[in-house]
């Protein structure tokens, strides 16, 4: 009795270990985060170290205002100035370089050119923060209303319930990727209103499921507990409820992420999407429809992206569902 | 056991910690449209019940007695529907869930399934000491060390405080549970079936704990459950429910020896015992208890009384005193 | 006394592939024809999944058997395949669960699910089988069986609802019904009927009955002979009288003390220190030894075997002899 106490997330992750796709889609997903975060020190124009005049600039991706307009490639490529420490891929996502338009793969450009000669290779590096940033943002705008409002409507009962669920239902006639076109449509389409506006149309799945999960748990005995002891609804709700009812909507939340991430793309594809230069996946794609008889790098390398994402992400909320799941548990 | 009851004072509100006049709970069953209410449920249907301060009053009758409704009414988890609440001189009736929750501290509920009352996401220390910071008394240390004490008052050891309630048997998750609602200090428990859903030899060993916890903390226990053996074994007073109503109250040893209600006659020869020899038995009840939303007229009992007669069908008998403190309600006893 | 049921040695064990645990070690159980014989014991200590074995419903995987024998009727049920089994099972042998009401199907009318038991083994037409169903409802006690089977499981009382099982299960005569913790779910004065009807049906069908329970009152009442199970081991076994006249493992002596009396009323009641231990990790030797008041080190060195201590009354206690002297 007296070994290590393994409280309830520790058991879910053991017993997440034990399905490997959703932990080798984690680890993906992980990496993409990675990537995500450290872009600009695995892709750019600019060096990550930059030593000129016995003077030593790090980050140098930063922008130093008596560099501005240097072309960092042919100062410091073989040069006496100093040196530089390029990352990775030496290419903006940004720049356009007009002699190597629409250019197949090759060791310079690994992922080929678009037709403004950007490598395909960075603007996959920089789409990555985009796509999940717009993933998580939007999914936890919509976690916390539905979170809210589900709670709300499960815990009180009666007319408040009664008025929320309406509410569920009449967000849920929208067809949501319509509704987001609409808004879309007479909005300034920047990456922040993409955000808000999936985060806004898409927390009805959410509300519902906390609203049930709140609907069982009131009734259980520690609820009960927990008033007898003089605990507020605040603690109740927070305390008591809330924790048991998580589980679920973090596998809720993990595949709402994929679900954004989908749309946007949709969106990019579609023209209504993040507004050029940002380098977004779905924009790439979208340009791929001009050349899809020949450039076949330009579908091929977004859509493998995006499918890779959104199935690790599908593949980790069906994982920690099964680890959740009692009923799932191998005996 | 049992504290000489002058009559004078039994009446007397100073010895009383608990008082319930005319007690009733009604379930509404709501209907139709405009959720119009049809019917009701008659859960607890006019009890009167006083709990002398330091001594236990059982509680015992079958499922759908009403008995675990009372028990949650008297600690105001739910709201009565009628009548008066009285608790250490407070008449509570009708205090609202703000007025109600500095009461806490002195009326706490211990419950049936000791698998589902303590919060699976939260240790024992944040279980133990959960009314201590709602209530905000003692400082932080403070709460840990007395968490401490009481964990090793019910007999548990000081490394189980990092624990989680999936790691104890059910009869350890009891014995949290009577930390934790020891911890606030209360002056009176209701004990709801807190042995049922525990094995035999484990159940003893909670029904001594309670005992030896009520001498020491100067407890009354309004002790409910279905098993007379047990309910007996605790209480000082024992009161018999069928179908929302007290049809009798005794002292422990008066109801087994001497029962008057036909009920509470047949309820004893029931109860398979081990030291009542085996021909010693028994009066056979027939049918079921009748639901609650359309009891029987007169005397709810009298469909399966075996002594029934025609006034029992028409009149509801008044629990009345049979002297040395048995109070039967049956117009025959 | 010919035996109807005879378990030998039987061992069962749960887990996975890499953690096997047992739950039922070497325990040998007679039920001779036409007596109860009450299988006592707190929870897993293995009651259950021993009727289950014998039922064949044990779930395989996780459960498996081990080793041992299930003899009923000079036939060894463990080496049968399902379909034999069904042959027996329903119709030789049957078997009433906890919870009648969740063994009911809700959407056929209990007569029709009475019914169907027949219809199984027997070939029957119509008009007999509705003779034999109002016939079996009479048996158990069911007030106006030709209406009564018309109804549904939830129109029917808990009491009701085994009473229908039990019906069910006798359907087809059978020499032996398992009865596992039948009155658990059931009020005092329910079970107390139930607990008449078994009785009855022993003496006038001469049914055999395996009745496995935890409430020793029950025990005191309707058995022929006792078996104690502990950890998934028979610790002391004898006719009713034996056992509680003169129980001699020290755990059967807990047992009882740790039942209220009614008739007697005694300060503190004598319990079991400790919990019970889970299979996951039973103690070595004698699986009470961290419980007993008696134990002493050959306890936890080497495993105390059942030993006769007079006719039909056996413990698996160094210290039974002493006990049962005193």
């Amino acid at each position: 009795m007296e070994n290590e106490s393994i409280g309830y997330w520790k058991s879910v992750w053991i017993e997440f270990g034990k399905d490997k796709m959703a932990y080798i889609s984690l680890f993906l997903i992980l990496l993409l985060g990675f990537i995500a975060i450290f872009q600009s020190y695995i892709a750019g124009n600019k060096p990550i170290v930059l030593v000129e005049k016995g003077e030593i600039y790090f980050p140098a991706t930063f922008d130093y205002p008596q560099f501005t307009g240097t072309n960092f490639k042919r100062v410091y490529e073989n040069s006496e100035n100093g040196f530089a420490i390029f990352p990775p891929i030496k290419f903006s996502p940004t720049e356009n370089d007009l002699n190597a338009i629409l250019e197949p793969p090759s060791t310079t450009h690994l992922f080929g050119t678009d037709d403004r000669g950007r490598d395909v290779l960075s603007r996959m590096v920089y789409g990555a923060r985009i796509s999940l940033s717009i993933g998580f943002l939007a999914v936890g705008i919509s976690a916390i209303i539905g979170i809210f409002l589900g709670a709300i409507a499960g815990f009180y009962g009666g007319t408040i319930d009664f008025v929320i669920s309406r509410l569920f239902e009449i967000m849920m006639t929208f067809p949501v990727f319509f509704l987001i076109l609409t808004i879309l449509a007479f909005s300034n389409p920047s990456i922040y209103n993409i955000m808000i506006v999936i985060g806004l149309t898409s927390w009805t799945g959410i509300a519902r499921l906390v609203r049930g999960e709140f609907l069982k748990l009131r009734n259980f005995t520690y609820v009960d507990g927990a008033r007898v002891l003089g605990g507020s609804d605040f603690r109740i709700i927070f305390r008591h409820i809330l924790p048991n009812s998580l589980a679920p909507v973090l596998v809720s939340a993990t595949f709402g992420i994929a679900g954004a991430i989908l749309v946007e793309s949709g969106l990019s594809f579609l023209g209504f999407g993040v507004p050029p230069p940002e380098p977004s996946w779905g924009d790439t794609l979208s340009q791929s429809q001009k050349y899809v008889d020949f450039a076949w790098w330009l579908v091929l390398f977004p859509g493998l992206l995006i499918f890779l994402t959104v199935t690790s992400l599908n593949l980790v909320g069906e994982g920690f569902r099964n680890a959740i799941d009692p009923k799932l548990k191998g005996t | 056991m049992l504290p000489a009851i002058n009559p004078e004072n039994y009446l007397t509100a100073d010895m009383n910690i608990l008082e319930i006049k005319d007690l009733k709970k009604y379930f509404p069953i709501k209907s139709g449209v405009f959720s119009r209410t049809v019917n009701n449920v008659k859960a607890v249907d006019g009890v009167d019940l006083n709990i002398e301060k330091g001594t236990t009053l059982g509680l015992v009758g079958e499922s759908g007695c009403g008995k675990s409704t009372l028990g949650k009414t008297i600690i105001k988890l739910l709201n009565p529907t009628e009548g008066q609440i009285v608790f250490d001189g407070n008449d509570i009736t009708g205090f609202n869930t703000a007025e109600v929750r500095p009461l806490r501290k002195d009326m706490q509920m211990i419950f049936q399934n000791p698998y589902g009352s303590l919060n699976p996401r939260m240790n024992v220390e944040s279980l133990v000491t959960e009314g201590m910071e709602i209530h905000n008394i003692h400082s932080k240390p403070e709460r840990k060390e007395i968490a401490v004490d009481l964990l090793e008052k019910v007999g548990l050891a000081k490394y189980t405080l990092n624990k989680y309630p999936h790691e104890f048997s059910g009869g350890q998750r009891q014995r949290i549970a009577i930390a934790r609602a020891l911890a606030v200090k209360p002056s009176f428990i209701v004990c709801d079936e807190p042995v049922s859903a525990l094995d035999v030899s484990v159940q003893a060993q909670i029904v001594n704990l309670l005992q030896s916890l009520q001498d020491e903390f100067d407890l009354t226990y309004l002790f409910i459950s279905h098993d007379l053996r047990v309910v007996k074994h605790i209480s000082d007073m024992v009161a018999v429910m069928y179908l929302g109503k007290i049809v009798e109250i005794a002292t422990s040893e008066e109801i087994y020896e001497n029962p008057m209600h036909p009920y509470t006659k047949i309820l004893i020869s029931a109860i398979p015992d081990i030291k009542k020899s085996r021909e010693n038995r028994k009066i056979v009840i027939s049918g079921d208890v009748p639901n609650p939303i359309d009891p029987p007229s007169g005397c709810s009992f009298h469909p399966r009384c075996p002594i029934a007669e025609d006034k029992c069908k028409i009149s509801t008998p008044e629990l009345a005193d049979k002297g040395g403190n048995q109070m039967v309600a049956c117009h025959l006893a | 006394m010919e035996n109807i049921l005879e378990l030998k040695n039987l061992t069962i064990s749960f887990g996975n592939k890499k953690e096997r645990y047992e739950v039922v070690s070497d325990v040998s159980i007679n039920v001779p024809k036409g007596k109860i014989v009450c299988v006592v014991g707190e929870s897993g200590c293995g009651k259950t999944v021993t009727a289950l074995s014998v039922m064949g419903l044990l779930p395989v995987p996780p459960g498996s058997v081990d080793g041992g024998e299930v003899i009923f009727d000079g036939q060894n049920l463990l080496g049968l395949s399902d379909k034999e089994l069904r042959d027996y099972r329903g119709n030789r042998l049957s078997m009433i669960f906890q919870e009648p009401i969740s063994s009911l199907n809700p959407v056929f009318t209990i007569g029709n699910q009475i019914g169907e038991a027949i219809r199984a083994h027997r070939s029957v037409s119509n008009e007999e089988e509705k003779e034999r169903v109002i016939e079996l409802l009479e048996l158990v006690g069911i007030p106006a069986p030709e209406t009564r089977l018309n109804s549904y499981p939830h129109e029917l009382s808990g009491g009701m609802c085994q009473r229908a099982m039990i019906a069910m299960a006798l359907s087809c005569d059978p020499e032996l019904l398992i009865a596992d913790e039948p009155t658990t779910a059931l009020d005092v004065t329910i079970q107390a009927g139930i607990l008449d009807l078994i009785l009855e049906l022993r003496d006038r069908i001469g049914m055999a009955v395996m009745l496995i329970t935890h409430d020793l009152g029950i025990v005191s009442e309707v058995a022929d002979e006792v078996y104690v199970l502990y950890a998934g081991k028979v610790v002391e076994k004898g006719t009713r009288d034996a056992i509680f006249n003169s129980p001699s493992h020290p755990y059967t002596i807990g047992l009882i003390n740790s039942v209220p009396s009614l008739v007697e009323k005694s300060g503190s009641l004598k319990s079991i220190a400790g919990n019970i231990p889970s299979p996951k990790n039973f103690p070595k030797a004698c699986r009470f030894q961290d419980r007993c008041e008696f134990v002493f080190d050959k306890c936890r060195q080497e495993e105390p075997l059942l030993e006769k201590l007079k006719e039909e009354h056996f413990a698996a206690c160094y210290k039974s002899g002493e006990l049962f002297n005193s």
